[in-house]
Order: structure tokens, then sequence, then C-alpha cells
């Protein structure tokens, strides 16, 4: 299983590296959800400098549903997701390797909205000790819910509208954790910030158990 | 052919439970008295409590409660799917799921209107209770969602299966969320050894309980009918059809008649 995680997540990620759609419209795309918000809170600073942890996590928080549409995205052309059925890869497997190759992605995107933030919101980050496994966590829960529903909405588009829906409800734990790790990190509250972190690696720990149970059956392979 | 999904069973629980709507409207408007008069009384003796507003109560209390019961019989119903393909069990879950969407957004709508005279408020963000209640409401929407997407039916039951699955901790969070969390709601109030309400409230809002209760089964059990009928349609649809069509030719042969083409059903459009 493992194997097949590690094959699947550097098939994922080499493609992504290739086309350069995370560079090209993921960044892109978060980073105008940023300066949106700024415009929606008339450039006041000392608001958005307030508000900073909610608005970071908000705006990976959407991006990340184009990067698991665009993750399940790969495999719809020519009839690969039956491919990839046949090509007996465990599905937990796939599930892990397409979480990884996700997480990195958000990763990387968490890093430069942190500076955007720095830069456009003036916020000030502190405690990287506690903003960093955070941000790694926040990362993989995120993608572990996505892909979790991604692999039900996956090559079907009848079904890539109902994907925000069923997934923005579910990672609401994740939202309020994340940001609340961040304030906590920002008003030098460390106890406070690892206690949500802690609940934030329950969570994300509990969607990987849950989707690699579940992926064969959302393959149709139960 | 049978056009009712009506039995002798349902018949019996639909008039219990319109018995047992009359006499939660006769207890929880007229018999129950209004807070305050017989709960609380302040040192200087000026009435304290909620008045009449506590009347939603038995409005509130028990579609909240029924709703979580019935999301537990979805979360139910789409294991024993998941383990044996039950299509009794994945109609249950959907029918349960239905029901407990619709007495949720009345917990939801009923709550909003006794926060505002109570709290001063319609909606507490700072309340447990509530936001994971809005929560577990827009997850089951996203459920209803999945059950409604034009896939094959075995495949959409599977997929639903998974996420009413999802359905079961929100809910555990949701109802022990006054339990494990400092909020606006009160903590457990008649669960518990030594109700901490008033004798005649407590006995109407059990009236509105098992009233919401028989309601419940009873929707549920006429929601399930129509959808294993819809699945049966469904598998007779093309045959049905075909079938149609052939009988229709034969006529219009037999008849000579030339005209516009009938509709689907046979009926003149």
């Amino acid at each position: 299983m493992w194997r097949d995680a590690a094959l699947v997540a550097a098939k994922d990620l080499r493609i992504e590296a290739r086309t350069r759609v995370a560079l090209n419209q993921l960044a892109p795309f978060a980073v105008l959800v940023l300066l949106l918000f700024a415009f929606a809170f008339d450039a006041e600073r000392t608001v958005l400098r307030g508000a900073t942890p909610g608005l970071f996590w908000v705006a990976i928080l959407l991006a990340s549903l184009l990067a698991v549409q665009r993750a399940f995205a790969l495999e719809r052309p020519d009839g690969l997701r039956d491919a990839v059925r046949l090509s007996g890869l465990h599905p937990g497997g796939l599930f892990l390797g397409k979480v990884a190759a996700v997480a990195v992605q958000l990763f990387a995107l968490e890093a430069l909205l942190a500076v955007g933030v720095v830069a456009l919101y003036d916020a000030s980050l502190s405690a990287p000790l506690l903003l960093v496994p955070t941000c790694i966590v926040g990362a993989l829960g995120l993608a572990a819910v996505g892909c979790t529903y991604g692999g039900l909405t996956g090559g079907q588009r009848v079904a890539e509208t109902i994907l925000p829906l069923l997934v923005l409800p579910a990672l609401a734990p994740l939202l309020l954790a994340a940001t609340q790790a961040f304030e906590a990190a920002a008003e030098d509250r460390p106890g406070e910030g690892w206690r949500w972190l802690a609940l934030l690696v329950a969570f994300a720990a509990g969607y990987v158990g849950l989707g690699t149970a579940t992926f064969g059956i959302l393959l149709d392979d139960g | 052919m049978n056009a009712t999904t009506a039995s002798k069973g349902t018949r019996v629980l639909g008039a219990v439970a319109l018995v047992g709507v009359a006499t939660m409207l006769l207890f929880g408007l007229v018999i129950s008295p209004p807070d305050g008069v017989s709960v609380a009384q302040a040192e200087g003796g000026q009435r304290i409590g909620q008045g009449e507003v506590v009347r939603i109560m038995y409005v509130h209390v028990p579609t909240a409660i029924i709703a979580f019961l019935a999301f537990f019989v979805t979360v139910a119903g789409s294991i024993v799917y998941l383990l044996r393909r039950s299509e009794w069990a994945d109609v249950v879950a959907h029918a349960s799921g239905e029901l407990g969407a619709v007495l949720l957004f009345a917990a939801l709508v009923t709550g909003a209107l006794w926060g505002e005279p109570v709290w001063g408020t319609y909606w507490e963000w700072q309340d447990p209770r509530l936001t994971t209640t809005a929560v577990l409401f827009f997850l089951v929407l996203g459920y209803l969602a999945v059950r409604r997407l034009p896939l094959e039916r075995g495949r959409r039951s599977r997929l639903s299966a998974v996420v009413g699955l999802l359905l079961g901790p929100t809910t555990v969070v949701c109802h022990f969320a006054t339990t494990w969390w400092v909020g606006l709601h009160q903590g457990p109030t008649i669960s518990r050894l030594d109700p901490q309400i008033d004798g005649t409230m407590l006995f109407s809002l059990m009236v509105a309980m098992a009233t919401f209760g028989v309601l419940y089964a009873w929707l549920v059990l006429h929601r399930f009918r129509v959808l294993w009928l819809e699945n049966r349609v469904e598998d007779l649809g093309l045959e049905v059809a075909l079938a149609e069509r052939r009988a229709e030719g034969r006529t219009m042969a037999t008849s000579g008649v030339v005209g516009s083409p009938p509709t689907p059903s046979g009926v003149p459009s």
C-alpha cells in the first residue's frame, strides 16, 4: 500500500511539475482571494491584521477545492479512471498518494500565502514552532477530506458541482482549529495553540483513516 | 394496482400521530404553565423566566432530538448497506435522512425564534450546539444531493452510504456539544435522573417527543414505500417505455391514425 501511495504521489506531483497548473492557476487564485478580502474590508489594515488567521485559512480552503478537483480531473479523460482501477494498485495506497500530492501543493501554497498576509495585511507571524506544524497538519487534513469526497465526485461531471457542498461543512472543524492555533500563536498563547493543533491532528488522522478504508468503495472496488 | 403507499399499519400510525398532535397542542398551549409562574420566583417577588415563549420548547426540543435519531438511523442504514448491499437498508437510510433534514431545519428555525426573545439574538456564534447543528444541516444537504445524483443506482447507493457514514460523528458532537463545551444552550435537562423542569412541562414535553417520534415513523414508512416504488419504476423504466411504444405502434397501424406522436406516458399532451 505504501509503495503504491508513493507511486501515485510521485506521478501526480510529476504531472503538476510538468503542467504547472498549481503554479499558474492555484497560486494566483489564492493570492487573488487575499486581495478580494482586502477590497471587501475596505483595505482597513487593523481589521485585516486582526482577521488574518481566518482569512488565511479561508483562502487555503477555497484553493484546496481547486487542488482536489484538479487531482481527480487528471484521471478523467480517455477512461484513465478505469485504467487506474485495473492497474491493481491498492485503493488505500491510491488515496494516500493523492492526499500526499495535494498536501504538498497546499503546503507550498500556505508558504506563499504566509508571505502574502505579511506583505498585504501587515500581519506578523510569530511562533514558527507552532505555525509550521499547524500548516503541515492543516494541509494534510484539507487534502484528506478533499480526497475522500473527491474520490466520490472524481471522473464524473454530474457530481463535480456538489464537491464544495460536501467538503466545506466537513472542513468546518479544521478551519476552526487551524484558525485558533494561528490566533494563539499570534497572541503568544502557545499552550492553547498546541491544544488546537492536537485537535487538528486528530481530525486529519480520522479522515486519513476513513478515506483509506472507504476509497475502494468510492472507486467501485468494494 | 394499489395507488397508495398506505397500509393498515400506517393508517393506525397516522391516526395516532394526529391524536398526538392534538394532545401536544392541548398540553403545550393550554395545560402547561408559562415559564416563571410555577418554577422561578425572584427574591423581590418579581416573576422571572421565559413566560409564554417557553412553549416553543415543545416543538424545538423534540424536532432536534428526533432529527438526531433520524441521522443515527441513516448511519445504521449506511453501514448495513455497505456490509450487505441491502436495498432495504439503503432506502431506509435515504428516507430517514430526508425526514431528519426537515426536522433539523424545523429545530433550527424554532431555535432562532426562541433565541431572539430569550438570548436577545437569533443566532449566537459562540454557542457550540448552534454552530455544530448548522454544520450538520449542511452535511445532510450534501448527503441528500448525493442521493439525487444521476448515476447508476448501485453506484449512487454506495457513494451515499459513505457520505451517510460521516453524519455519525457530527451528530454525536452536536448532541454532546452542551456537555463538552460551555455555550448559551443549557446542559442535559430531561435526560438526567432528576429532571430540572416543572412536572407539567416535563409531561407536555414527553407528549411532544412521543408525537414527533410517531410522526417521524409514519412519514418514514410512507417515504420508504415511495422510494422503493421509485426503484421499481427505475428497474422497469426502459422495458415499460419500449412496451408502450410497441403497443402505440400497433394501435396506430390498425386504426390508420396519422398525426403527432403521443407523449411518453401515452396520454395526449
